[in-house]
């Protein structure tokens, strides 16, 4: 067994929308200082942004003055990210993924983030802890030739 | 900084739209009100240049479900023109070719409307 440390970063961002861009170079910035390859970056970018785009709506209801925490975490071979916010919790099981021909057919507005999360990412977990905050983990393969 | 912009030209009666940028929730507004307004001024006929376009998320994506309704009420369309790779695939992803029609070309997608 080959051990490697993982390396971490973290961000912390007021919950605007103007801070997405901020989190996407995040993200870039970081990965591609791993070796991550770019295809698996963009998925990560996305699933990042939709996951934050839904803190800042649903958690804090567009109000600019939460926190989200960003943990980025790279082991030899997977990319691991943690949101953490402070708003209100939701329960992502009562949350169907969504019929894209019904979806369609009924022209539907919305509701795309988790279902993107969901389909880019490899591993998703949420949870709301009684202490009052909710931590979203969520983590990719990657490739890394380093390792 | 996010930074997206919207162009507007008009190609006899098809409005074309050029996206410059990246589209997320904070930028999806700006396009929002750019379709607001060919829609008030009963501007149907739309094709949507992607060439420039370098970021889209769900919150883009919304925008074009929000009109696309409304627009072809009045037997106009939105039609995607010139989209990079990584921004088709989310649009790939999600299965937007079941609604909407993506030419390679502006061109390509505005004679679609001429030969209509």
């Amino acid at each position: 067994m080959k051990t490697v440390n993982p390396k971490s970063y973290e961000l912390q961002v007021k919950s605007t929308t103007e801070n997405l861009s901020l989190i996407r170079d995040f993200i870039q910035n970081n990965a591609l200082k791993r070796g991550v390859p770019q295809h698996i970056i963009d998925k990560i970018i996305l699933a990042v942004d939709e996951a934050s785009t839904n803190i800042i709506k649903h958690a804090y209801h567009s109000k600019p003055d939460g926190d989200i925490i960003i943990q980025l975490e790279f082991s030899f071979d997977k990319c691991r990210i943690i949101l953490i916010d402070f708003g209100d919790g939701f329960n992502p099981s009562v949350i169907p993924q969504p019929d894209m021909p019904e979806y369609f057919e009924k022209r539907k507005v919305g509701g795309l983030g988790l279902h993107l999360i969901r389909t880019l990412m490899d591993y998703v977990e949420y949870h709301t802890d009684k202490g009052g905050y909710n931590q979203l983990t969520i983590a990719k393969k990657i490739k890394n030739s380093a390792a | 900084m996010s930074d997206f912009n919207t162009a507007l030209r008009e190609n006899d009666d098809v409005q074309v739209i050029e996206l410059c940028g990246y589209l997320d929730a904070h930028t999806a507004p700006q396009l929002e009100s750019a379709f607001s307004d060919l829609i008030s001024k009963k501007k149907y006929k739309i094709v949507a240049n992607f060439e420039k376009l370098k970021y889209i998320s769900s919150a883009g994506l919304g925008v074009f479900m929000a009109f696309i309704e409304t627009i072809r009420e009045n037997n106009g369309d939105i039609k995607f023109a010139s989209m990079i790779p990584s921004v088709y695939n989310i649009f790939d992803l999600l299965g937007f070719p079941m609604l909407y029609e993506f030419f390679n070309s502006e061109e390509e997608a505005i004679n679609k409307f001429k030969h209509n």
